[in-house]
C-alpha cells in the first residue's frame, strides 16, 4: 500500500470529486493561484480552471454563505476557510443558515456544502490563530463535524462527505498535514460516526480526536513501558459521535480519559464524559477524567504555548492520577 | 517637490532614520526567524515605511493608532521601544506583551498604540469605537486605522465606514494598498476599480489618494486629512499606493507576482530615494548619513541582544491577564 501524507490524501479526495461530479467546485481565499494557504489545492486551478477553482475576496461571510446558497440551489460546493479562527466571521451563515435550512423548511431544502478548514494550535500563532473550535460547531444540530487524524481517514471521510447531503465542517489539523500513512489504491470509504481503535489496551481508554490522537498514542506507548496498557480511541467525527465504541472500550478497561485540544470549560469532552458516566457508570472504577488546554487564550511564547496545549506528559500525569500509580 | 521646501534638517534626519530603523528591524526579524528565534507568522513591512513614518509625523501623542498584523512599522514609527518589540518577537518576558502576543499582536498603551490585530478587518470596529469614545468625551483626538487592500472586502470595513460617516466620527481610515492580499491581486477581488479610495463615495465620506512610497507626500496628505477630521468634519479615507518588498509572510515564496512589476516598484524604494535626495539637496553629507546608519545598526544590535538575553516568561505568566483583577 502506498504511503501518502494527509495533505495528499485530501487533495486526492477533492480531485476525485471534481473529476466525477460536475456540480463540485472549490472556493476560498487563495485556493487558486497561490495553491491554498496549506497547499492542499496546489495546481488545481491549472488543472480545473477558474470556473471550478475560485479565489474569493477575503470575505468569509459571503463566500461561505454563497457556498451554502449554491448548495441549496443544487451544486456541491467545497468552501475552504483558511483557518477555523476565521470561520467566526461566517458563523452566522454556518450556524443560523446552513445548519437550519433543512429543518426550518420542513425538509424541502438542503445545503450539502463541505466547509474545509484548518484547526489546531502549536505553531506559535498566538491567541487569535490557534484555536480548535470544531467542538463548538459539533454542538449544533444540523451540522456534521469531521476531524481526520490519519491519511486513510482523511480520504475515506472526505469521500463519505461528498455522498452526504448535509452541511459538513471538515477540520484539518495544521500540524498533521505531513503525517504519513498507508492508503489503499482500491476505493474505500470511512463512514461517519464510527470511531477507530487507534491502539488496543486493557487498563484505560483514552478518547481523542484530530491532533490529539497521536499525542495520546505517544502517551500510550510510554505507559506501556511502565506496564500500563492504554487503549486509544480516535473519534474521527465529533458529530455524529460514536459513543458506543467508547462505552464498549470502557466496559473492558473500566477507566476513561477524554483528551481535547481546547479549553476544558464546556469542551466537547465534557459531553463525552457525561455520556459515559450515564451509560457506563457501573463499568467505571474511577470518574471519567479530562485533559484539555489551559484555560487561557493561546500565548505566543513557545514555553507558554507548550504549557497551554496538552502533550504526552500531561496525559500521562492525568492517567497516573486516575489509576493511582 | 524638494525635501528642503517642506522640512527642516531635523525632520529629514528623523524620517530617514525611522524608515531605515523599520527596514533594518525587519531584516533582523527575518534573520531571527530563520534561526528559529521568532516563530509563527512573520509579516514584514519592508517597502511600505514611508506610510507609517509619514502618518506618525502628523499625529499627536493623544491620538489613537490601530493596525493589522503587519504592524512592526506602525509600532516603531509610533514610538514603541525597538528592544521591547524585538523581545516580543522572541517571545520574551520583556516584550511589549510579555511574550503573549508575538509579531502580529504588538501593543503599547502608553503611546495609544492600540494594537496589531491578526484577524483581517478586526481593527475596523475597534477603531470606530476609539473614535466614538473621543467624540463622546469631546476631545480632539483622531484615530488612525491602518488596513490593507485585502481587508476592503470584509463586511467590517463597510460597516465601519458607514457608521463612522453617519456619526461623523474622528477616524482616518488609512488604506495601505500594496496591490496584493496574500497571493491575490486586488483587481481580482475588489470590484470598485483602480481608484480604491472612491469606496468612500457610497458612504459620503471625504477621501484621497497618495504616493505611499514618498514620506513627504504622505505627510502632506495626512496633515490635510487629520486637520479636516480634527475640525469635526467626520471621517476620512486615505489610500496610500505602495508595495511590499517581501512575500506576504516568511512562509510565502511570492511566486504569484510579476518580476517586472517587482523590479519597477523596487525603484520606488522610499529609503534609497530619500537618501539620494538628501545628498542631492545637500541636506546631509554622505558621512552624516553613514553615521546615522551605523547608529541605527547599533540600536538594532542592542535590541537583538536585549531580546536574546531576556528570559522567557515564567510558567505562572500563562494564567496572568486573562481577566482584569
Ligand atoms: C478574517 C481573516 N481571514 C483571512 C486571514 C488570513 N490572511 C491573513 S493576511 C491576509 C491578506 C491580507 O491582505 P491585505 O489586507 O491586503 O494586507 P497586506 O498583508 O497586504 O498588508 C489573509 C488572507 C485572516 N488573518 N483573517
Ligand atoms: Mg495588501
Amino acid at each position: 500500500m502506498p504511503e501518502i501524507t494527509i495533505r495528499d490524501a485530501i487533495s486526492q479526495g477533492l480531485k476525485e470529486a471534481l473529476d466525477n461530479d460536475e456540480r463540485v467546485f472549490i472556493m476560498g481565499e487563495d485556493v487558486g493561484y497561490y495553491g491554498g494557504a496549506y497547499a492542499v489545492t496546489k495546481g488545481f486551478v491549472q488543472e480545473y480552471g477558474e470556473r471550478r477553482i475560485m479565489d474569493t475576496p477575503i470575505s468569509e461571510s459571503v463566500f461561505v454563505g454563497a457556498g451554502v446558497g449554491a448548495a441549496m440551489a443544487g451544486l456541491r460546493p467545497v468552501v475552504e476557510i483558511m483557518t477555523i479562527n476565521f470561520s467566526l466571521l461566517a458563523m452566522d451563515q454556518i450556524v443560523n443558515h446552513a445548519a437550519k435550512i433543512h429543518y426550518m423548511s420542513g425538509g424541502q431544502l438542503k445545503a450539502p456544502v463541505i466547509i474545509r478548514t484548518v484547526t489546531g494550535g502549536g505553531a506559535g500563532l498566538a491567541a487569535t490563530h490557534s484555536q480548535s473550535l470544531e467542538g463548538w460547531y459539533a454542538t449544533v444540530p444540523g451540522l456534521k463535524v469531521i476531524t481526520p487524524a490519519t491519511p486513510y481517514d482523511a480520504l475515506g471521510l472526505l469521500r463519505t462527505a461528498f455522498k452526504d447531503e448535509n452541511p459538513i465542517i471538515y477540520a484539518e489539523h495544521d500540524l498533521l498535514y505531513r503525517t504519513r500513512g498507508e492508503v489503499p489504491e482500491e476505493y474505500y470509504e470511512v463512514p461517519f460516526g464510527q470511531a477507530r481503535i487507534a491502539r488496543e489496551g486493557t487498563d484505560i481508554t483514552i478518547v481523542a480526536n484530530s491532533g490529539m490522537v497521536r499525542v495520546a498514542e505517544d502517551a500510550a506507548k510510554k505507559l506501556e513501558a511502565r506496564g500500563v496498557s492504554a487503549e486509544v480511541i480516535d473519534l474521527r467525527t465529533l458529530r455524529p459521535l460514536d459513543i458506543d465504541t467508547i462505552a464498549k472500550s470502557v466496559h473492558k478497561t473500566n477507566r476513561c480519559i477524554v483528551v481535547e485540544e481546547t479549553w476544558r470549560f464546556g469542551g466537547f469532552g465534557s459531553f463525552i464524559a457525561s455520556e459515559i458516566q450515564e451509560i457506563a457508570f457501573d463499568d467505571l472504577d474511577a470518574p471519567v477524567a479530562r485533559v484539555g488546554c489551559a484555560d487561557v487564550p493561546a500565548p505566543y511564547s513557545k514555553p507558554l504555548e507548550d504549557l497551554q496545549i496538552p502533550n504526552g506528559d500531561t496525559i500521562i500525569r492525568e492517567i497516573e492520577r486516575v489509576i493511582g500509580l | 517637490m524638494t525635501l528642503k521646501e517642506k522640512l527642516n534638517q531635523q525632520q529629514v534626519t528623523e524620517y530617514y532614520r525611522m524608515m531605515l530603523l523599520i527596514r533594518r528591524f525587519e531584516d533582523r526579524a527575518a534573520q531571527a526567524y530563520m534561526m528559529g528565534k521568532v516563530r509563527g507568522f512573520l509579516h514584514l513591512y519592508s517597502g511600505e515605511e514611508a506610510i507609517a513614518v509619514g502618518v506618525m509625523s502628523v499625529l499627536k501623542p493623544q491620538d489613537y493608532v490601530v493596525t493589522h498584523y503587519r504592524d512592526h512599522g506602525h509600532a516603531l514609527a509610533r514610538g514603541i521601544d525597538p528592544k521591547a518589540a524585538m523581545a516580543e518577537l522572541f517571545g520574551k518576558a520583556t516584550g511589549t506583551s510579555k511574550g503573549k502576543g508575538g509579531s502580529m499582536h504588538l501593543f503599547d498603551a502608553s503611546i495609544n498604540f492600540m494594537g496589531g490585530y491578526a484577524i483581517v478587518g478586526g481593527q475596523f470596529p475597534l477603531a470606530t469605537g476609539f473614535a466614538l469614545a473621543s467624540a463622546y468625551k469631546g476631545t480632539d483626538q483622531v484615530t488612525v486605522c491602518f488596513f490593507g487592500d485585502g481587508a476592503l472586502n470584509e463586511g467590517e470595513f463597510h460597516e465601519a465606514m458607514n457608521l463612522a460617516s453617519v456619526w461623523k466620527l474622528p477616524v482616518l481610515f488609512l488604506l495601505e494598498n500594496n496591490l496584493y492580499g496574500m497571493g491575490t491581486r486586488v483587481d481580482r477581488t475588489y470590484a470598485g476599480g483602480h481608484d480604491v479610495y472612491k469606496a468612500s463615495e457610497h458612504y459620503a465620506m471625504e477621501a484621497g489618494v497618495v504616493d505611499g512610497m514618498d514620506v513627504l507626500a504622505v505627510r502632506d496628505s495626512v496633515t490635510d486629512a487629520v486637520d479636516y477630521i480634527r475640525q469635526g468634519n467626520g471621517p476620512f479615507l486615505l489610500e496610500a499606493k505602495t508595495y511590499r518588498f517581501q512575500g506576504h509572510s516568511m512562509a510565502d515564496p511570492g511566486e504569484y507576482r510579476d518580476k517586472e512589476e517587482e523590479a519597477e516598484w523596487l525603484t520606488k524604494d522610499p529609503i534609497s530615494n530619500m537618501r539620494r535626495q538628501m545628498l542631492e539637496e545637500d541636506l546631509l553629507s554622505e558621512k552624516e548619513i553613514q553615521a546615522l546608519e551605523s547608529e541605527v545598526d547599533q540600536v538594532l544590535d542592542e535590541a537583538v541582544r536585549f531580546a536574546d538575553e531576556s528570559p522567557f516568561p515564567e510558567p505562572e505568566a500563562l494564567f496572568e491577564n486573562v481577566y482584569v483583577e
